[in-house]
C-alpha cells in the first residue's frame, strides 16, 4: 500500500466530518451522544486537519482526483502552500469551537440538535473542500454548500420572524456574491472551456479582461467577507446564529473569502496591475473605518462583534491592497511584508473573534440575555469566561503582547516602506491610509473596551444576573484553546512567520524567512534588528515582573493590608447599578463626533415626563441609500412584468409562441 | 542625509512654517488671532525671501524683503487691526463648515496641489523648488478659508494670505519676479485693502452687521 | 552579545527614571503654582505623597474585582517598560529591541486599556464617566502619536528609537521642516495623554471636568501610589520621547561610556526646562469643553498627516 499523503489525509478528514454529520442525523434521539460523543470527535478530526496542514507547509504541492461529481467532470483538488495556510487556520479554530459546542447546543432550541450536528459538520466539510479545490467547479459545489449549510445554521431558531429575515437576506447576498465568483471564473478561463485551475493559470488575459476578473472576484469574495457596500447581512446573520456558528462563520468563513481574493489576485489572473491594489487599498480603509464605527455604537453585543469583524475584514483588504500595490511594481520584499501580514491577520482575528464570539454565547447562555444595557459585573459570577473574554478583547484591540498586534505591526511597516513607489500620488495617499489604519486601530480599543466593560465589570444592572453561572467544562476547554491560540499566536510571532513564509514565498517568490531567521525565535524583526524589531516574550516578561515584583516588594516594605468599604464615588450614597453607563451612554462621543456617519432615530425625554425615557437607534445609512431604493426598483420592475399575467390560457400560449418564434429568428447557427 | 545645501533647507523651512500657519489660521477661531498669525506668516515670508536674497545676491530681492517685512508684517496687520477695533468685529470667526471638515478638505487640498506642483516644479531650476507645492497649497488653503468663513474681514485676510502663497511661488522657484511687477502688487493689495476697509464701514452701516451671508439680498430677483 | 556595561546602562536608566519621574512632577507643579501666583508646594512633595499612599490602607468597593486590584501593576510595569526603551541616556539599550517605536505606542495602549476597565469595574457613575472620557482621548491621540513617529521614522529609515536618536544626533546635520510640525503635533498629543490642562486637569477633582481623576477615584493606598508614580514616570516618558525625537543631542552613543556620564546633567537641563515650559503653556491656556477636545487632537492628528506630506514633498523628492 502506498502511504497516504497531506491531502489523502484531509479528504479522509473531510469525509470523516460528513459521517460524523450523518451519524448525528440517524442517532437524533441520542442527544448526549451526538453531544459529548460527535462533537468532541470532529473537534479531533479539526486538530488533526491543522495539524496535517501545519505539516505540509513548506512542503510541495499535491493533487488528487475525486471520481464524484458530473459525469467526465471529476473534482480536482489541489494542496498547496496557500490553501495550507488556511486549512490550518480551519482545523485549529473549528476544533475549539467544536469542544465548545458540546457543551453549548440544548435540546429545545430552535433545530434538534442532531440536524444541528449533520449542518455543522458538512459546513466544516465544504469549507475544507472549498480550500482544496482545484477546479471552478468543485470550488462552486463546495463553494455553495459552504453557504447553504451555514444559512441552516443561522436559522437555527427559525421560530423568530427577525432570524429568518437575517437568513434570507444573507443567502441573498451570499448568491449575489457566488454569481459574480462564477463570471469571473468565466472571464478568467478566457473561452476555452478548461475550468481548472491551472488552465486559467495559462491564460493570458488582456489587461481589461483581467481587471473585469479582479473586479468580479473582489465583489464575489468581498460579499461573503463583508466588505462595504456588501456587509449588510453581516451584523443582521451573525447574531441571528448560535454563537458556535458566529464564531466559526466569522473565524473561518470569512476567511475563505479572503483566500479567494488572493486565490485570484495573486495567482489565477496573472500579473496585477497596480490600481487594484488601490481599489483593494481604497474599499479595506473604508469597510475598516465603517466597521469600527459601527461597532463602537451597538448595544447588542454580537453584532458589536460583527461590525468588528468587518472592520478586521476591512484590515485585511487594506493589507492585500498594499500587497498588491507592492507586487505590481516588482516591490517583492516588501510584498511580502503585507502579504504576512495579511495571513497572520487572518489567523490572529479567526482565534480571538472566534473566542470573543464564543464568550458572548456563554454569557447568553449565562443570563438570557444579549443587550449590553441589561448586562455588567459578570466577571464575578462567570470569572472564567470574563478572564477568557479579556484575552480576546486585548488582541481584538490590537494591543501587545497578543496577536492582533503583531498583524497590525507588520502592517505598519509595510505602510512605513511606502514612498519608494514610483508613482507620486500613491506616495502621498498610501501614508495617509496608514494613519487611517491607526485611526481604526485605537477606535477597536474603544469598542472592546466597551464590550469587556459593560458585560463584566461594573455593577449587575438586572438583579437577575447573580443567579448566572459560569460556562460548563466543554466550554471552558474551548476558551481555553481559542485563548491558548491568541496567546501563541502573540508572544510567537518570529516561529509563526517561519511556518507562514511558504505560502508567502509561493505567491511572490519571495518571503520574510530569510530575514526573521537570523535573530533567533524570540525576536521579530522583519527587515533589520535595526530598522524594527519587537519581542513580545520580553515585553510580557517584563510587565509580568513588575507585577510581581512590585507586588512582593511593596508587601515587604510597606504592607498588604486591605479593608472593604461601600464605593466611594465623591460622596454620592445613591450608586444603584444605574447610574453607570449604559451602552448607548458609553458611545455617545462618538456618536456625536461622528454624527453624520449614522443615521439616527433618538427619542429625547421632555422636562415634564414622569418616566423619562431616552432610546436611540442607530442604523446603517447604506440600507437606506442603497438596498431600498433597490428593492423598490425590484418591486416596480415587479409590478410592470406583472402586467403580463392576463390569466388567459391563449394569452400564455402566445407568449411562449412568440419566444418560441423570436428564438427561431434570432439564434441561427 | 542628502546633500542639500544649508540655504535650501533654511527656505524649505520657512516654507513649511509659512504653511502651518496657514493651517493654524484655517482652525482658529478668534479674528485677533488670525491677523496676527497673517503678519506672522508675512514675516516668515520675509525672512525666507530674505535667505533667498542673501544667497543669490540679487539686490532686487533685498528691497522686495523689505517690501514684505514692511507691508505684510507691519503694515496690513496695523490697518485690520484698527478695522477691527473701530468696526466692532465680535472676536468669534464664524465658519461655515465645522473646522475638522475644514482641516480635511485642507490636507486633501495639500496633497492635490503637492502633486500638480510636482512636474512643474522639476522645470525650475531653483534649488528649492519643492516649496512650489507648497506655495500652491497655500493659494489654496487662503482660498479655502475665503470659502468656508463667514465674515468679511476673515475673507479678507485670505484674501492676503492668497497673495502670501503667489509670492512664495515667485521668489523661492524662479528668484523673484522683477522689481515693477512686485511694487505693483504691493500697491495693489494696499489699496485693495484700504478700499475693502471702506467697504466695511459701508456693508456695516446697510446692514449693521459685517456677515457676507446678508449680500444675499442684494441679488436681482 | 549584550554586555555588561550596556546592562548596567540599561538599569541605571530605568533606576533614574523611577526616581526622576516624581522630582520632574514636582518641578513642573512648583512652577505652576509660582506663576499662578501661588506658594509652591516643597519640590519633594510627589515623593512625601507616594510614601504616605504606601503607607495607607487600601479601601476596597465590595464590588471590586480582582481586575481592579492588579490593573495598577500592569499600568506601572508598561510605564516602567516605556522608560526603559526610550533612550534618555544612551542609545545602547539591551531592552529596546523588545519594542520598537510602534509597539512604544502599543505599551502606551496597553495600559491605557487597563486603568479604563479597572475604571468601570466598580460600576460608579464617575468611573465610567472617566473611562469613556480617557478612551476618547486615547483614540484620537494614539494615531496622532503613531503619525508623528511614522515621520520621524522616514527621516531615520527605522522605527527603532535607538537608531533614530542616532540618526538625528549624530549624522551630517539638516533642517527637517516636517519635525517642526511633528514636534506641534507631539506638543498637542502629549498634553493630551498626559491629562494637562487644555485637555485634562490634574489638580482638579470637579466632576464636570476631570478625565484621569474620575477614573482613579475609588483607588487607595499603595494602588493610588501606584497609579501616582506611573502618571509621573507616563510624563518622564514622554518628556524623553520627545527630547529623543526632537532634540536628541547629548544622549551617549554605543559603547561610550563617558557620554552617558555627560548625558545625564544635559538630561536634567532639558527635562527641567521641558517642565518650565509644559507648566508655562498649562498656564495662559485654559481648560477646553470636553467636546472641544476632539477639535484639539484632530488638530494634532492633521498636523501630523501634514507633517508627513511635507515630508514626503520636500525632503525625499527634494
Amino acid at each position: 500500500m502506498t502511504r497516504l499523503l497531506a491531502i489523502d489525509y484531509l479528504m479522509i478528514a473531510a469525509a470523516a466530518w460528513g459521517v460524523i454529520g450523518l451519524v448525528g442525523l440517524a442517532l437524533q434521539r441520542n442527544f448526549s451522544f451526538v453531544a459529548k460523543g460527535l462533537f468532541p470527535f470532529g473537534a479531533l478530526v479539526g486538530l488533526l486537519v491543522g495539524g496535517v496542514a501545519l505539516l505540509a507547509l513548506g512542503g510541495t504541492s499535491q493533487t488528487a482526483e475525486l471520481v464524484i461529481g458530473l459525469p467526465n467532470l471529476p473534482f480536482h483538488l489541489h494542496l498547496d502552500n496557500l490553501a495550507a495556510v488556511f486549512i490550518l487556520l480551519l482545523g485549529f479554530v473549528s476544533a475549539g469551537i467544536s469542544i465548545y459546542a458540546a457543551g453549548y447546543f440544548r435540546q429545545g432550541e430552535g433545530t434538534a440538535p442532531g440536524v444541528l450536528c449533520c449542518e455543522y459538520h458538512l459546513f466544516l466539510a465544504s469549507m475544507l473542500m472549498v480550500l482544496l479545490a482545484d477546479d471552478a467547479y468543485a470550488f462552486m459545489v463546495a463553494w455553495e454548500t459552504m453557504a447553504l449549510t451555514s444559512f441552516l445554521l443561522v436559522t437555527t431558531d427559525h421560530r423568530h420572524a427577525a432570524i429568518r429575515e437575517a437568513g434570507y437576506l444573507y443567502l441573498l447576498i451570499a448568491h449575489i456574491g457566488a454569481i459574480a465568483i462564477l463570471l469571473s471564473f468565466g472571464v478568467m478561463t478566457s473561452g476555452s472551456g478548461d475550468y481548472s485551475f491551472s488552465g486559467m493559470r495559462e491564460q493570458e488575459l488582456s489587461p481589461f479582461w483581467a481587471s473585469v476578473a479582479f473586479l468580479l472576484a473582489l465583489a464575489g469574495f468581498g460579499a461573503k467577507a463583508g466588505l462595504l457596500p456588501l456587509h449588510v447581512w453581516l451584523p443582521e446573520a451573525h447574531p441571528a446564529a448560535p454563537s458556535p456558528v458566529s464564531a466559526l462563520m466569522s473565524g473561518v468563513m470569512l476567511k475563505t473569502a479572503i483566500y479567494g481574493i488572493l486565490r485570484v489576485s495573486f495567482d489565477l489572473v496573472g500579473t496585477p496591475i497596480w490600481w487594484w491594489g488601490v481599489v483593494a487599498l481604497a474599499v479595506g480603509i473604508i469597510t475598516a473605518l465603517f466597521g469600527v464605527l459601527y461597532s463602537t455604537v451597538q448595544s447588542d453585543m454580537k453584532r458589536l462583534l460583527a461590525y468588528s469583524s468587518i472592520e478586521n475584514i476591512g484590515l485585511l483588504a487594506v493589507g492585500i491592497g498594499l500587497a498588491l500595490i507592492f507586487h505590481s511594481y516588482q516591490m517583492e520584499a516588501l510584498a511580502a511584508l503585507a502579504l504576512t501580514a495579511v495571513f497572520y491577520h487572518c489567523l490572529a482575528h479567526a482565534g480571538f473573534k472566534s473566542l470573543l464570539f464564543l464568550c458572548t454565547g456563554s454569557v447568553l447562555h449565562a443570563t438570557k440575555e444579549r443587550s449590553l444595557g441589561k448586562l455588567g459585573g459578570l466577571i464575578h459570577p462567570m470569572p472564567w469566561v470574563a478572564w477568557l473574554a479579556l484575552v480576546g478583547v486585548i488582541a481584538s484591540a490590537g494591543l501587545p503582547p497578543l496577536s492582533g498586534f503583531v498583524s497590525e505591526w507588520l502592517l505598519l511597516q509595510g505602510f512605513l516602506f511606502s514612498p519608494g513607489l514610483p508613482h507620486p500620488w500613491l506616495n502621498m495617499v498610501v501614508p495617509v491610509v496608514a494613519a487611517a489604519v491607526a485611526l481604526v486601530a485605537a477606535m477597536a480599543g474603544f469598542a472592546m473596551v466597551k464590550f469587556y466593560g459593560i458585560i463584566f465589570l461594573g455593577q449587575m444592572r438586572e438583579p437577575a444576573l447573580k443567579d448566572a453561572h459560569d460556562a460548563g467544562i466543554w466550554e471552558k476547554l474551548g476558551l481555553l484553546w481559542l485563548a491558548c491560540l491568541t496567546l501563541l499566536l502573540g508572544v510567537l510571532p518570529a516561529t509563526v512567520i517561519l511556518r507562514l513564509d511558504a505560502a508567502t514565498r509561493q505567491l511572490l517568490g519571495k518571503g520574510l524567512a530569510d530575514r526573521v531567521a537570523e535573530n533567533g525565535w524570540w525576536m521579530l524583526a522583519p527587515i533589520s534588528p535595526e530598522r524594527a524589531s519587537y519581542e513580545p516574550l520580553i515585553f510580557l516578561a517584563i510587565i509580568a515582573a513588575t507585577l510581581l515584583i512590585g507586588r512582593e516588594l511593596v508587601h515587604r516594605l510597606y504592607h498588604g493590608r486591605v479593608r472593604r468599604s461601600p464605593a466611594w464615588d465623591c460622596g454620592y450614597h445613591f450608586q444603584g447599578p444605574r447610574a453607570q453607563d449604559t451602552a448607548e451612554g458609553f458611545s455617545q462621543p462618538i456618536r456625536r463626533i461622528f454624527e453624520p456617519m449614522f443615521r439616527m432615530e433618538r427619542q429625547f425625554p421632555t422636562p415634564r415626563d414622569r418616566q423619562p425615557i431616552y432610546t436611540v437607534k442607530v442604523s446603517d445609512h447604506f440600507w437606506y441609500w442603497l438596498y431600498l431604493p433597490i428593492v423598490r426598483a425590484a418591486g416596480w420592475v415587479s409590478q410592470l412584468i406583472t402586467n403580463l399575467q392576463g390569466g388567459r390560457i391563449a394569452i400564455y400560449l402566445m407568449y411562449s409562441f412568440l419566444t418560441l418564434l423570436i428564438l427561431i429568428m434570432v439564434a441561427r447557427p | 542625509m542628502n546633500a542639500t545645501p544649508l540655504f535650501a533647507q533654511l527656505i524649505n523651512l520657512f516654507a513649511a512654517v509659512i504653511l502651518l500657519l496657514s493651517f493654524s489660521m484655517l482652525a482658529q477661531r478668534r479674528v485677533i488671532q488670525l491677523i496676527n498669525l497673517f503678519a506672522l506668516q508675512g514675516f516668515t515670508l520675509f525672512l525666507s525671501t530674505l535667505v533667498v536674497a542673501v544667497n543669490t545676491g540679487q539686490s532686487h530681492l533685498y528691497w522686495s524683503a523689505g517690501l514684505t517685512l514692511a507691508l505684510k508684517a507691519m503694515l496690513l496687520p496695523w490697518i485690520l487691526h484698527r478695522l477691527v477695533r473701530q468696526l466692532q468685529v465680535k472676536s468669534e470667526v464664524e465658519p461655515l463648515v465645522n473646522i475638522p471638515t475644514t482641516m480635511l478638505i485642507g490636507i486633501v487640498l495639500v496633497m492635490i496641489s503637492f502633486n500638480v506642483a510636482l512636474p512643474i516644479s522639476q522645470l525650475s531650476s531653483a534649488i528649492a523648488r519643492g516649496t512650489l507645492g507648497i506655495a500652491l497649497a497655500v493659494v489654496m488653503l487662503a482660498f479655502l478659508m475665503m470659502i468656508t468663513r463667514r465674515k468679511a474681514i476673515t475673507q479678507v485676510v485670505g484674501f492676503l494670505s492668497m497673495e502670501n502663497g503667489l509670492f512664495l511661488a515667485a521668489t523661492s522657484a524662479t528668484y523673484g519676479m522683477p522689481m515693477v511687477v512686485e511694487l505693483g502688487i504691493a500697491l495693489d493689495v494696499l489699496v485693495g485693502v484700504i478700499i475693502l476697509g471702506v467697504f466695511f464701514f459701508q456693508i456695516r452701516d446697510q446692514f449693521d452687521s459685517l456677515d457676507i451671508h446678508h449680500m444675499e439680498r442684494l441679488k436681482d430677483n | 552579545m549584550i554586555s555588561i556595561a550596556a546592562l548596567i546602562g540599561q538599569v541605571f536608566a530605568i533606576v533614574l527614571a523611577l526616581a526622576l519621574a516624581p522630582l520632574l512632577t514636582g518641578w513642573v507643579n512648583q512652577w505652576r503654582a509660582w506663576l499662578q501666583n501661588r506658594s509652591a508646594p516643597p519640590l519633594l512633595q510627589p515623593y512625601y505623597t507616594l510614601h504616605k499612599l504606601f503607607h495607607k490602607d487600601v479601601v476596597l468597593a465590595h464590588g471590586a474585582s480582582p481586575l481592579f486590584r492588579f490593573a495598577p501593576f500592569i499600568m506601572f510595569g508598561c510605564m516602567l517598560l516605556a522608560c526603559g526603551i526610550i533612550p534618555s541616556l544612551s542609545t545602547d539599550l539591551p531592552f529596546a529591541p523588545a519594542a520598537d517605536a510602534l509597539a512604544l505606542v502599543g505599551v502606551f495602549g496597553l495600559a491605557r486599556l487597563f486603568i479604563s476597565l479597572a475604571a468601570m469595574d466598580i460600576g460608579t457613575s464617575f468611573g465610567t464617566l472617566g473611562a469613556r472620557r480617557e478612551m476618547l482621548v486615547g483614540f484620537l491621540a494614539e494615531p496622532a502619536l503613531l503619525i508623528i513617529i511614522f515621520t520621524v521614522a522616514m527621516i531615520a529609515n527605522s522605527t527603532s528609537l535607538a537608531t533614530i536618536v542616532e540618526t538625528l544626533a549624530y549624522r551630517e546635520f539638516a533642517i527637517y521642516p516636517s519635525l517642526a510640525f511633528a514636534g506641534i503635533a507631539f506638543t498637542f498629543v502629549s498634553f493630551a495623554e498626559n491629562a494637562r490642562v487644555p485637555v485634562d486637569n490634574p489638580a482638579t477633582h470637579l466632576e464636570l471636568t476631570m478625565i484621569h481623576e474620575a477614573m482613579i477615584l475609588e483607588y487607595s493606598g499603595r494602588h493610588l501610589a501606584l497609579i501616582e508614580w506611573a502618571a509621573s514616570l507616563k510624563l518622564y516618558a514622554y518628556s524623553c520621547l520627545g527630547i529623543a525625537l526632537f532634540f536628541p543631542w547629548g544622549i551617549g552613543e554605543r559603547d561610550n561610556f563617558l557620554a552617558l556620564v555627560a548625558a545625564i546633567p544635559l538630561l536634567l537641563l532639558k527635562l527641567g526646562i521641558g517642565g518650565m515650559l509644559l507648566a508655562i503653556i498649562e498656564t495662559i491656556n485654559a481648560k477646553v469643553r470636553i467636546f472641544r477636545v476632539p477639535e484639539f487632537l484632530g488638530t494634532a492628528f492633521l498636523l501630523a498627516v501634514l507633517g508627513l506630506l511635507v515630508r514626503l514633498l520636500l525632503e525625499v523628492r527634494a
